[in-house]
């Protein structure tokens, strides 16, 4: 490929060698790490993050789950024991503010680390958007449009229900100037898209549906040229459910990251 | 003065059969675990009169509120006419309050309104319920019992509030009829004088008659309560105040756990010694917390949480609304076994498995959908973590997929089975 470059994103040890304290530190996540899709997304933070020039790094190797599908699953154990691992690193490199793509790890570490000694400053990528956009140092321009496009949201849970951000995505893509429509299930009342409480790591119980068939079903209705996600689970679970129906050439799934970075050419 | 004795006996007795099986169903809640929901009192003050008080969370569904609304408001708006009659009833006065003028006309006509808001409401309800079938009404979970009870409720309320109108009625005829000032508003109960006998005898044994089958009524009514869902118009409004403040994505900390994982990761640390040996999880309702319990008691069956829930609009095993119905059932089973035995004597069964199955538990996503639904903020998702705790940490028991992303985690710091090194790679990829 013509575009391919290396990114240069450091690590928090290869800060901390050359004596340098990072911003913020961007936390990748297991999808964001390994799942290919997901590490596209993973990439286009890194691209937006270097544009607007914040001084950010990663843990690298050093990173681990943050325990979400353990705990949810039920295996209190082996979520302390990935939690408590991940405190003592973090406070070993006096981590202040973290960033995040996936809203499982956005929820355990803002929620549920504090109670195990963990306090961090914890936001989502779209509430990082939504806060470079109203500062100027992001616009959606210089890249692909977006203007006019049918654009539909879905909700994360562990971003909406579980933590009541639901404006901060809809502002990145209000910032497009492009046509928002919504689902008949939406912000609180979102449906699931069926990867959560550990459900991404198994075969669904018996039922009529998948769940994320009933989710691409209503958000099909509102004739998307894109559907915008903002959780790596959700990305997987949406793009099935668009191939279910051989829809791939028509609706596009995007994390909004992604078309944040299209639409200023990153 | 017989009247008034009679009258004070069946009061005391309502009363006092009330208290009993009140204290029954608070002993069963304290059954449950030890749980800290004291702090922030005015926050939890305004989430009460918010939520409960409110009604905040019926808006939702607009027609379904707007029905519960007149039932709520006649409900909680009529408790001024029952203080009139109770003491009518005991100091064999008629129409107490009737000094108050004006503003008596004007409570006797309010309540006239709500009671006509009450009576269509209960018709409407009785109608979605019976004719229409409104799908939240129906489900595995919703056998003869909770359906009957729910007719049972609404017929009562008709049948109270007929009686009221009535009783008004036949009161506003005779004082026309004896030609005496016009004591009370009638707005809606003049339109039944014409069906009325116009004998002053037949009259008054009519309104007698109306004001006991009232408040009889009414009485026997607030002792069916410990019996039946309609429990909520009590309990909505603790178990609102005692509601989870935390963002709805934190779940609880197991500091059992917790002491145990430190020992692990640090040989020096020695754990603080406790006198009962833990379960990990929950099993039973012993191992619930008390608002678990008092969530349990706090159920409508309305069914809000199952209609929402991705699980169960897809065709699985999993409905919220179950959960908080099984678990009320076992409570109360256990309660029933205390009372028998004086103490729970092991019965051999258990939540898990003898009333929830565990395809339900699995089937759960954690989406919080059911927790946000609930008009009076129930939790049946605590209660599905909680027996997965027990299945995973007493057991060992879960699905094989489960197991093995546990071992990718333990092995390889993530769910799926790549290597620690490899984690940073996709900066090399383009």
């Amino acid at each position: 490929m013509s575009d391919e470059k290396i990114i240069q994103v450091p690590t928090m040890a290869e800060m901390l060698a050359k004596g340098e304290i990072p911003e913020i530190l961007f936390w990748v996540g297991c999808a964001g790490s390994f799942d290919e899709r997901a590490q596209r997304i993973t990439r286009d933070i890194c691209k937006i993050l270097s544009h607007v020039g914040l001084k950010f790094a990663i843990l690298g190797t050093e990173e681990g789950c943050t325990g979400d599908p353990a705990k949810r699953a039920g295996n209190e154990f082996l979520f302390q024991m990935q939690a408590m691992m991940n405190i003592e690193l973090l406070n070993g490199y006096e981590v202040k503010k973290i960033v995040t793509a996936c809203p499982h790890c956005f929820n355990t570490i803002k929620n549920e680390y504090p109670l195990l000694g963990g306090q961090y400053e914890v936001i989502h990528h779209s509430q990082l958007l939504q806060q470079l956009i109203d500062e100027g140092k992001l616009k959606a321009s210089g890249g692909e449009s977006f203007k006019g496009k049918r654009i539909t949201y879905h909700d994360p849970c562990y971003l909406g229900r579980s933590n009541n951000v639901y404006e901060a995505p809809r502002k990145t893509l209000e910032a497009l100037d492009a046509q928002l429509v919504e689902m008949k299930r939406c912000r609180s009342n979102g449906l699931c898209c069926g990867a959560g409480g550990a459900q991404m790591f198994k075969e669904p119980e018996p039922g009529k549906k998948d769940i994320n068939i009933e989710r691409i079903d209503e958000a099909l209705k509102t004739e998307p040229e894109v559907i915008a996600a903002a959780c790596p689970f959700c990305m997987t679970m949406l793009r099935d459910g668009v191939k279910n129906y051989n829809k791939e050439e028509e609706v596009q799934v995007l994390d909004i990251a992604e078309i944040t970075a299209r639409a200023n050419g990153l | 003065m017989i009247s008034q004795l009679i009258f004070a006996v069946i009061f005391i007795l309502a009363i006092a059969l009330f208290t009993y099986n009140i204290r029954k169903i608070v002993r069963n809640i304290k059954l449950g675990r030890p749980l800290k929901r004291s702090d922030r009192p005015k926050e939890r003050l305004k989430t009460m009169l918010r939520v409960a008080f409110g009604q905040s969370k019926m808006t939702k569904r607009p027609v379904a509120f707007v029905l519960h609304l007149f039932v709520y408001l006649g409900f909680v708006i009529i408790n001024i006419e029952m203080l009139e009659i109770v003491i009518d009833g005991l100091a064999g006065t008629h129409r107490v309050f009737a000094g108050l003028g004006i503003l008596y006309n004007f409570l006797i006509a309010c309540f006239e309104w709500l009671a006509l808001g009450v009576l269509v409401g209960c018709a409407i309800f009785l109608i979605r319920r019976n004719i229409i079938h409104v799908k939240r009404f129906f489900g595995v979970e919703m056998t003869k019992w909770p359906r009957t009870d729910a007719n049972l409720i609404l017929i009562a309320e008709i049948l109270l509030m007929i009686a009221f109108l009535s009783m008004n009625a036949a009161d506003f005829k005779m004082q026309s009829l004896n030609q005496e000032t016009v004591i009370g508003s009638f707005p809606i109960s003049q339109w039944l004088v014409n069906l009325l006998p116009a004998d002053l005898d037949a009259l008054h044994i009519i309104e007698r008659c109306c004001w006991w089958f009232h408040i009889v009524g009414v009485l026997a009514f607030l002792n069916y309560l410990p019996y039946s869902k309609h429990l909520h118009i009590i309990f909505a409004f603790p178990n609102t105040y005692f509601s989870n403040l935390h963002p709805k994505g934190q779940f609880s900390n197991m500091e059992s756990v917790q002491h145990e994982v430190k020992a692990m990761l640090d040989p020096s640390y020695t754990p603080p010694s406790t006198d009962q040996p833990v379960r990990f999880g929950v099993k039973d309702i012993q191992d619930l917390t008390w608002k678990n319990l008092l969530d349990a008691y706090t159920c409508t069956e309305c069914g809000r949480c199952t209609s929402v829930c991705p699980a169960n609009i897809t065709g699985k095993l999993l409905s919220p609304r179950k959960i908080m119905m099984d678990t009320r059932d076992r409570t109360a089973e256990i309660g029933k076994n205390i009372d028998h035995n004086g103490n729970f004597s092991d019965d051999g069964k258990a939540l898990l498995d003898d009333y929830i199955s565990r395809e339900e538990i699995w089937a759960c996503t954690t989406c919080n959908a059911c927790v946000e639904a609930c008009p009076v903020n129930i939790n049946p998702l605590e209660i599905i973590v909680n027996l997965r705790q027990y299945a995973i940490m007493e057991e060992s028991q879960a699905p094989s997929s489960i197991n093995a992303m546990f071992g990718n985690i333990e092995n390889n710091g993530a769910p799926w089975k790549y290597a620690q090194a490899d984690r940073a790679n996709w900066r090399e990829v383009n």
